[in-house]
């Protein structure tokens, strides 16, 4: 009953679930001012209980290890950083209430957190009326754009267009046909438009569009006609589970012979959940793995800081997510010298991190972290030297702010 | 659209069908005899699916596995009848209702404590994998295995209620448990037996899909709903109702999918709502039947 929530909830259902916020006066009240001294306190709220609760524990690992390693560091002369943890239960009403009260209760300086898009929104919705700085770690990118964007509003994960756009770049041959598998609701028409942006330049054929209802268990009904498409490629974009129930489906028809399967982000723990001949050459993007640490300085030290903390455990793609978001917030603090907000905002507008996978950076009009996007392959199980070795990297798309929707697509004003 | 695409899109609804059988003859046995709704039925099947994947690591056998886990999950619920069911004999029918709603919450959230609440991997017996031609197009093999269980399943069951004394028994049982009792047959054992059979037929739907699916926490949620459809087209408490609605609502599914994909999961309740108003007990339910 949980999953319906991750399901696109319309705006007005939204305002309607957040209307007991909105009824205590809250929404459009001045700002309070947040004392400048005392711990810095970090409000998270992540859906630990529900199907995303694996996620949503090791973006908190991650999260503290970013507090740890600032307030070893000495914190911000003596002054440190504390997490405060909340259960959103992936429903945005609970987060709504939960942001709140971290606001105005627990006198929170900053909200980092929400994976799901609508939670996301309703969370961005108190930040604003608030005037906290919000960095998402949520995949949709929604808050992004003018509607719903404000200077308050930071975006730490990759968004559709970044993932969907690197995969298609390197996946999509021209000539070749494709045929797209769908989740019906934001997260499924967001990634699928993002791969037809791209695709239409690199001249690919789509041929043919599949819709599934999200959570739908058995994708048996949509096979027959995705065999019948003949496609060299076929692009399933959902998320969780639907994403390993689906591609378990679509190689059991025996379509992952014929096709090859793509996606526009290949989730760690939904590989862990089934196996590796399932997955086996399944091409999708990543904010993160582990396994750029041979290459990248600062992944390595990330994991090592990581395996130390956790009894030799590696950081998972979501969890990163926590780090990088919390690490570059600490870092800008560091930098306006305190927490008051405007300086905050001038801090992490200006702000080059590199902190775990290269170089990132917020980009000035919509706030969305510009970095580097890896497309990676699943591994067959007798590749795999452990198993943690899931995925070997095909190609690094270096973070560029042209691989992005144009701040003008968003709605902004020019800048 | 070929005639090669709508036959195999019509035989994978009856592979879909064929899960939604066993879920829906448990349900519809356990209403028919004991007048409980089940609202637990969806968890049993999630909980069957883990004890598959729990004997399939102890044994590494798919085999043991599927016999092992609906008897273990089977026993479970003689003793959730027997403990938490039996009680609420005679009250009024929220009771059960409730019960079992608050039952499926304790389960789904045992099973996220014994598990973790990601999904675990369940591989398809290596017997069984690939596909298989079928004349009118290649189909998955271990699909093919599953509507081969079913119809054993049912053909067994046919048997034990039409030629054995205890099915004489459990068909008058469900009629009028008042005269059984007159008789001198004890209805508390059978009603005990039934609902483990019930739950039994959960599980072993559950270990069935589990290669099919992901093993998850939450894989018993969705399914539920669609065995409730199934058992309301059938006609509650109406076995054969059960094992009809099941293909139909597989069939339905499939083909609305085929020209309107997004419209798959409606056409369900569109068609449940179509049978109701034609025929408001279902197409095999008699009129109070059950109540």
């Amino acid at each position: 009953m949980t999953q319906t929530t991750k399901q696109g909830l319309s705006r007005r259902s939204l305002i309607k679930g957040t209307a007991s916020v909105a009824a205590l006066g809250v929404l459009g009240a001045p700002r309070i001012a947040r004392a400048d001294e005392g711990p810095i306190k970090i409000g998270f709220p992540v859906p630990i209980t529900g199907p995303f609760g694996a996620e949503a524990k090791d973006q908190v690992k991650s999260a503290e290890l970013a507090v740890k390693q600032f307030n070893a560091a000495g914190g911000l002369n003596g002054r440190l950083a504390e997490l405060l943890v909340r259960d959103d239960k992936l429903n945005p009403g609970e987060a709504a209430t939960r942001t709140l009260e971290l606001i105005e209760k627990d006198k929170a300086h900053f909200i980092v957190g929400a994976l799901s898009s609508a939670v996301q929104l309703s969370v961005n919705e108190v930040t604003r009326a608030r005037g906290v700085i919000y960095i998402s770690i949520s995949q949709s990118d929604t808050i992004n754009e003018a509607k719903d964007f404000s200077r308050f509003t930071f975006h730490e994960a990759l968004n559709p267009q970044m993932t969907a756009g690197a995969v298609a770049r390197h996946a999509f041959k021209k000539g070749q046909k494709v045929a797209y598998l769908a989740a019906d609701y934001a997260y499924g028409h967001e990634m699928l438009a993002a791969f037809k942006r791209t695709a239409a330049p690199i001249g690919v054929e789509t041929v043919g569009e599949v819709l599934h209802p999200f959570g739908a268990p058995d994708y048996s009904a949509f096979m027959p006609r995705l065999m019948s498409m003949k496609a060299d490629i076929l692009c399933i974009c959902n998320f969780g589970r639907d994403q390993a129930n689906s591609i378990k489906q679509a190689v059991d028809f025996g379509l992952k012979g014929p096709s090859k399967i793509v996606v526009p982000v290949l989730l760690h723990n939904q590989r862990l959940a089934s196996s590796p001949d399932v997955f086996e050459g399944v091409v999708g993007g990543a904010n993160y793995y582990w396994g750029i640490e041979d290459h990248n300085a600062s992944a390595k030290t990330f994991n090592d800081a990581f395996r130390a903390a956790y009894n030799g455990a590696i950081p998972t793609d979501y969890g990163t997510y926590g780090y990088t978001a919390v690490r570059s917030l600490l870092m800008a603090v560091k930098e306006a010298g305190g927490t008051d907000t405007d300086k905050v905002i001038t801090a992490l507008e200006g702000l080059k991190y590199d902190v775990a996978k290269g170089p990132q950076s917020y980009r000035k009009c919509d706030h969305q972290s510009v970095q580097s996007v890896f497309v990676i392959e699943s591994k067959k199980k007798s590749e795999m030297k452990t198993d943690a070795d899931l995925f070997k990297v095909l190609a690094t798309e270096a973070g560029d702010p042209a691989t992005l929707r144009s701040c003008e697509q968003l709605g902004h004003k020019p800048s | 659209m070929d005639l090669q695409l709508i036959s195999l899109q019509l035989f994978s609804g009856i592979a879909l069908g064929a899960i939604l059988i066993m879920l829906a003859l448990g349900l519809s046995i356990i209403f028919g005899i004991l007048g409980v709704v089940n609202f637990a039925h969806g968890s049993f099947f999630m909980v069957g699916a883990y004890a598959g994947v729990f004997f399939l690591g102890y044994t590494g056998n798919f085999w043991w596995a599927l016999l092992l886990a609906p008897l273990v999950v089977g026993v479970l619920g003689l003793g959730v009848e027997r403990l938490l069911i039996r009680p609420l004999y005679g009250r009024p029918v929220d009771d059960p209702i409730l019960l079992t709603f608050g039952l499926s919450y304790v389960l789904v959230e045992g099973v996220r404590i014994l598990f973790g609440t990601d999904g675990v991997p369940f591989d398809t017996p290596a017997a069984l994998r690939g596909v298989t031609n079928i004349g009118i197009g290649y189909f998955p093999t271990y699909r093919l295995f599953v509507i081969g269980v079913v119809a054993v399943v049912l053909v067994a069951l046919w048997l034990v209620l039409e030629k054995t004394k205890v099915g004489l028994i459990v068909r008058a049982g469900a009629r009028d448990p008042q005269i059984m009792r007159v008789l001198g047959v004890d209805i508390q054992k059978l009603w005990l037996v039934v609902f483990g059979i019930g739950i039994g037929l959960a599980a072993l739907g559950g270990v069935l899909a589990a290669p099919m699916r992901t093993v998850n926490p939450e894989m018993g949620n969705f399914v539920l709903s669609e065995a409730f459809v199934v058992t309301v087209i059938g006609g509650m408490g109406s076995l054969l109702g059960s094992v009809v609605a099941g293909l139909l609502v597989g069939i339905v599914v499939n083909m609305t999918s085929l020209v309107a994909p997004e419209m798959a999961t409606i056409a369900m309740f569109a068609f449940m709502a179509l049978v109701l108003l034609v025929r408001p007990h279902g197409l095999f339910g008699k009129p109070g039947f059950g109540t």
